[in-house]
């Protein structure tokens, strides 16, 4: 029988292109054993989730390494000092996860656990509550508390989860980094009127609110820090009584017609209310002109004028993630890689930061390591992003229709008096304004025949309503 | 503090999981204790009993049984809630975050196989009749 030799050898044919290719790619020997050194330049969440997960899953294979966290700054002191600048909102999805890993956060942390979140439009207003009517969305100060704080009831978020690594073995260096090299193949850290130090490991969570990130640049590693726009932060001093009887425990969220205003929400603390601003370059007439609207007015006491010297800052935000946030021995989590736009920074900062330390762990710390294991989860994150960009371009054009918002309040309003079936525009908002869901999800939701069909009956509906009105009033 | 409080409070008693039910979720304690019971033959057989840090119902997660014992809160307690669909979405993209539910699994496992030998050995030293 004739063997057809060209089938019989196919399996065997080499594909000297691909192997070429794939040489190139295969990583190099560059991994962690026991007693290798790793830095950590930012005790933030993404550098304490970090170190965490580094310690824990090396704990796990029986690995002992030597870490050090960098941290100027101090979370116990209230003010700017001991501040990362956020909204400080954990998001559902995140509370969840974490008390999967075993985090469970401690009402110590917790400020105030938010079980709805309340849409306010110049039509009207919305709740919608959490799905199970159970508290799973986290407020918190991120520092110790904002400069005028009378007295310090709540501890540090930061601070918690900096102590939560520093139990797993974490060493905590309190300085600034002032210079970053390579000696011998090593990164080397130095703080002033301090020794350079070299590690087999450099794990990066500056943020993008300082001036470390320069220090990369000179390392010609093709690191290109993300973009960023500038945000608004303000704390509003109520007293507890006064959050509860006016904010409750609602996060509220408001759609107005401002320009350059992709996002306001005041974020019901302690002692405080959170304001956060995110869009375009917010400005102080901008703030102004949020702060006088009727719907935000209606949120706080009458008599209620925000101080002058209340705390407030104006932090920038990544909303475009960084080029290559990885080289040999060097890897870049949370915002000074690549993190969600405007929602759920601390999720990214967990997500980033369990990939880099699995891939640290399990697969090396070559550059060519990152590539293949670390970059998918910040590529998702990336591309993610990308449709939760046309999310808020059409959420802008919501806010400036009158028609659509009305729509928007009529549907929900709706579905939050039904007892049974789908709420889906309750649904969509909810995963919105909290980040626990990830913008595709979302936008797959609204691309739904019966959503779309819902939506503009009832801009229609809105339409006819507000002819009768009008027609009403007349006669 | 209790403005910070996450999850929901179940009173003394009051059942947080039914055997028999359908589930979709699981559970991870915040505070207090709860009692792990199966209802065999009208006749209520405690399990176990769970405290802080502890998950029930995670089998819900992994199977589509329904629920196989009865929780119930022994004292206040506080619950949090964790959907299957946002644990799945999570496991897809980080399958290390079961490592904590496999780790305990295994240890109930562990506990479950000193228990039956230790009725297998009772059993065995019985008298023959």
């Amino acid at each position: 029988m004739q063997i057809p030799r060209l089938r019989l050898f196919a399996p065997f044919k080499i594909n000297f292109r691909n192997l070429v290719e794939q040489n190139r790619m295969l990583p190099s020997n560059l991994k962690l054993e026991d007693d290798s050194r790793v830095a950590v330049i930012g005790g933030g969440p993404a550098g304490s989730f970090f170190s965490y997960f580094l310690l824990d899953m090396a704990q796990r294979l029986g690995m002992k390494l030597q870490l050090d966290l960098y941290e100027p700054r101090d979370f116990a002191t209230p003010g700017p000092s001991g501040c990362n600048m956020c909204g400080g909102i954990i998001s559902e999805s995140l509370v969840q996860a974490l008390a999967v890993e075993g985090i469970n956060l401690p009402p110590t942390v917790v400020e105030r656990a938010i079980d709805s979140y309340v849409l306010h439009m110049d039509l009207g207003s919305a709740r919608i509550e959490t799905p199970l009517h159970e508290k799973r969305i986290a407020a918190v100060h991120r520092g110790a508390g904002p400069r005028d704080m009378k007295e310090k009831k709540w501890r540090s978020f930061d601070g918690y989860l900096l102590e939560l690594a520093m139990e797993k073995g974490a060493r905590l260096v309190r300085g600034r980094v002032a210079d970053i090299g390579w000696k011998d193949g090593l990164p080397q850290v130095k703080i002033p009127n301090g020794l350079p130090q070299a590690y087999d490991l450099l794990g990066i969570a500056t943020g993008v609110n300082t001036s470390a990130l320069k220090l990369f640049e000179k390392l010609d590693s093709g690191y290109i820090p993300p973009k960023t726009t500038k945000t608004y932060i303000g704390e509003f001093y109520l007293g507890q009584e006064t959050v509860k009887r006016y904010l409750g425990n609602s996060m509220h969220v408001f759609l107005l017609d401002l320009p350059q205003l992709e996002f306001a929400a005041l974020i019901p603390k302690g002692d405080y209310a959170t304001l956060c601003l995110l869009g375009h370059e917010i400005d102080g007439p901008l703030v102004q002109r949020f702060l006088d609207a009727p719907e935000v007015k209606q949120c706080l006491p009458p008599e209620y004028h925000v101080a002058e010297n209340h705390c407030h800052c104006a932090p920038w935000i990544n909303i475009q993630g960084a080029a290559r946030p990885f080289a040999d021995r060097m890897v870049f989590i949370g915002d000074c890689g690549v993190t969600r736009l405007y929602k759920d920074g601390i999720g990214a900062a967990y997500r980033t930061a369990k990939a880099a330390a699995a891939t640290a762990i399990f697969e090396g710390i070559s550059a060519e390591d990152f590539r293949r294991h670390y970059w998918p989860a910040c590529r998702a994150i990336r591309a993610d992003n990308a449709l939760g960009k046309i999310i808020f371009a059409v959420t802008r054009q919501i806010q400036k229709r009158r028609k659509d918002r009305r729509g928007v309040l009529r549907m929900v309003s709706r579905e939050q008096q039904m007892e049974r079936g789908p709420r889906r525009m309750s649904m969509v908002l909810w995963d919105v304004f909290t980040g626990s869901a990830p913008y595709r999800d979302i936008l797959l939701r609204t691309l739904h025949p019966f959503f779309l069909g819902r939506f503009l009956w009832e801009i229609i509906a809105g339409i006819v309503a507000r002819i009768w009105s009008i027609n009403g009033q007349k006669h | 503090m209790e403005n910070g409080a996450l999850g929901k409070v179940y009173q003394d008693s009051q059942v947080i999981v039914r055997q028999g039910e359908v589930g979709d979720c699981m559970y991870v304690i915040q505070e207090g204790r709860v009692a792990v019971i199966q209802e065999r033959d009208g006749r209520e057989v405690p399990l176990a009993v769970l405290g802080k840090g502890d998950f029930f119902g995670e089998m819900a997660l992994f199977d589509r049984e329904m629920r196989s014992s009865t929780v119930r809160a022994l004292g206040e307690v506080r619950v949090l809630t964790v959907d299957k669909k946002t644990f799945m979405r999570r496991i897809h993209e980080d399958p290390s975050l079961a490592f904590r539910i496999v780790q305990q699994m295994s240890q109930r496992i562990r506990e479950m196989d000193g228990e039956l030998g230790r009725i297998k050995g009772n059993v065995g030293m019985l008298p023959n009749k």
